[in-house]
């Protein structure tokens, strides 16, 4: 009996921890998609679809230009920051004052562009980085480098963003937007840039969420159904456009696939986490730290 | 006196409703002026037209010479003018800090934010206890200071200030009206568009008369004062 506690605990410890370095990554892609709804209004349905690509641009770098991975991914995070500015310039930018339902259904257009153009240009194939790294043994618990890495880096860009926020003019102004449009131009501020430079960092983050994944997951036209709506769910029931809230969800979110996959398979921890997320909508459906009326 | 803000046959309004009608006005450098009136006379309207928030239908907008309208609203702050708008309107979730930050937002104030924020603490030194408290969470006449406050972080030449008694206790009413002879004698243009007339009338060298969109009288604050019609309507004697 001991010694089944002992093991059983150790797996348990594994996965809280396994759950906690998940929850990193899926912070980051909900960071992305918050920032963008609480800034500029809007909710950007093909945001997975920036980082399949995202995740290709580092495939075709590594394994095509043969581009160190160190290397690469700067430039896969500045291509994807321009494909989010250009998403804004082209599709939102136009649409900024349309319903709601017309925003939805032209970034839902844009998500099968996106599928379409990289079935097209990639094809169907799994591809991966081809990089294999170690696993790190800590007594009787295993860790992949891949999670540590992508935990870390995660961190340092939900970190370099707050800072960026909390201590720039132009962070200061995205942060203020959300709260008051129409006297920003009293301020000195052009929306119109705002809104860019925000599509950017969203971009941006997608980008750095490309560098990540790619380093677990194989890379195929359709990868982003298997993030873009637990991306979703996290931001809601967070709270959409609440940083904070959409952080604790990630977590929350992460520890319920981790420990349902302990306690059972991997899949059987996303129908659990999908089904406390409807519950959760009845309970607090503006999200998990909203305020009582 | 120089002329520094001249407003000519204006007309302004809202898609198709009209606020502003031939409204013409003029502020020298160095004057306090007010426009006074009713409730709805146009007078925030006026207020949004010369910072940009509102474009006019007909007529022209001069700062210093420099053509206000065909200027990029969020480059209006740079010609030296500062908003206080209706309400206050601050982030109530940021901190005052970060109100008066945003109000330095545009590069030459960046530049100066230290001495700036200096001058402003030295003006309300309340706002330097409030730094990181939520603006939101202050009561309505140390908004009202952040707000000012926050304008003043642009180093204007001419502030702006619409109703800035509205919704205020009177004994704030009274500080507020202090803290405008206060940032008049630091050498600031002030226009202030007010409906407490008695108060503002004393701290206004001249004053027009809006109602219904159209400029009725204008002259200095005490010939105003001792006119009929305003007594009767707006004095209450």
């Amino acid at each position: 009996m001991q010694s089944f506690l002992g093991i059983f605990d150790i797996y348990l410890l594994e996965a809280v921890i396994n759950g906690i370095l998940l929850g990193g990554v899926l912070a980051l892609l909900a960071l992305g998609l918050n920032l963008i709804f609480g800034v500029i209004d809007v909710t950007w349905i093909c945001y997975a679809e920036l980082v399949m690509i995202g995740m290709y641009g580092m495939y075709y770098l590594v394994q095509v230009f043969h581009l160190p991975y160190w290397a690469a991914a700067p430039l896969v995070i500045l291509l994807v920051a321009l494909l989010g500015a250009a998403l804004h310039f082209l599709v939102i930018a136009p649409l900024l004052t349309a319903p709601p339902i017309n925003q939805l259904l032209a970034t839902g257009g844009v998500l099968f562009i996106l599928q379409s153009f990289a079935t097209v240009a990639f094809g169907i194939d799994f591809r991966n980085l081809g990089i294999r790294l170690p696993v790190l043994a800590l007594g009787e618990m295993n860790f992949s480098y891949a999670r540590l890495l992508s935990f870390g880096a995660a961190l340092a860009g939900m970190i370099g963003v707050y800072l960026f926020l909390t201590r720039t003019f132009t962070g200061t102004a995205i942060r203020a937007i959300a709260q008051d449009r129409q006297i920003m131009p009293l301020m000195g501020v052009d929306p119109r840039r705002i809104y860019l430079v925000t599509s950017a960092i969203g971009g941006g983050l997608a980008g750095l969420a490309a560098c990540l994944l790619v380093l677990q997951y194989d890379v195929h036209p359709f990868v982003g159904l298997s993030f873009g709506p637990i991306t979703f769910l996290i931001c809601v029931l967070g709270g959409l456009g609440n940083f904070i809230g959409g952080f604790i969800a990630a977590f929350v979110f992460a520890e319920i696939i981790s420990l349902g996959g302990l306690f059972s398979d991997l899949e059987w921890g996303y129908v659990l986490a999908f089904a406390f997320f409807i519950v959760m909508m009845f309970i607090r459906p503006a999200g998990l730290l909203s305020r009582r009326s | 006196m120089t002329g520094m803000l001249e407003l000519k046959s204006i007309d302004a309004g809202y898609g198709s409703f009209q606020a502003l009608f031939d409204v013409s006005l003029d502020v020298r450098a160095g004057e306090a002026v007010g426009v006074i009136g009713p409730n709805g006379a146009g007078k925030t309207t006026l207020m949004r037209v010369i910072s940009g928030l509102i474009r006019p239908i007909r007529g022209t907008i001069a700062m210093e010479g420099t053509d206000v309208v065909a200027t990029p609203p969020h480059r209006i702050v740079s010609l030296g003018i500062a908003h206080v708008p209706e309400n206050r309107r601050l982030f109530p979730r940021l901190t005052v800090a970060d109100n008066l930050k945003m109000g330095a937002y545009m590069p030459g104030a960046r530049a100066h934010y230290v001495e700036r924020l200096e001058f402003v603490f030295e003006l309300f030194p309340r706002l330097k206890e409030r730094l990181q408290q939520m603006a939101g969470t202050m009561s309505g006449g140390e908004q009202q200071m952040c707000a000012i406050g926050r304008a003043l972080m642009s180093n204007p030449k001419l502030l702006l200030l619409d109703e800035p008694s509205a919704g205020l206790a009177p004994v704030v009413v009274q500080q507020v009206f202090e803290l405008v002879k206060r940032i008049r004698a630091s050498g600031l243009t002030v226009l202030i568009v007010e409906q407490n007339v008695q108060q503002v009338l004393r701290v206004v060298d001249r004053a027009y008369l809006l109602e219904a969109g159209s400029i009725r009288a204008a002259g200095s604050a005490a010939e105003l004062a001792a006119s009929d019609t305003i007594k009767q309507a707006y004095l209450g004697v």
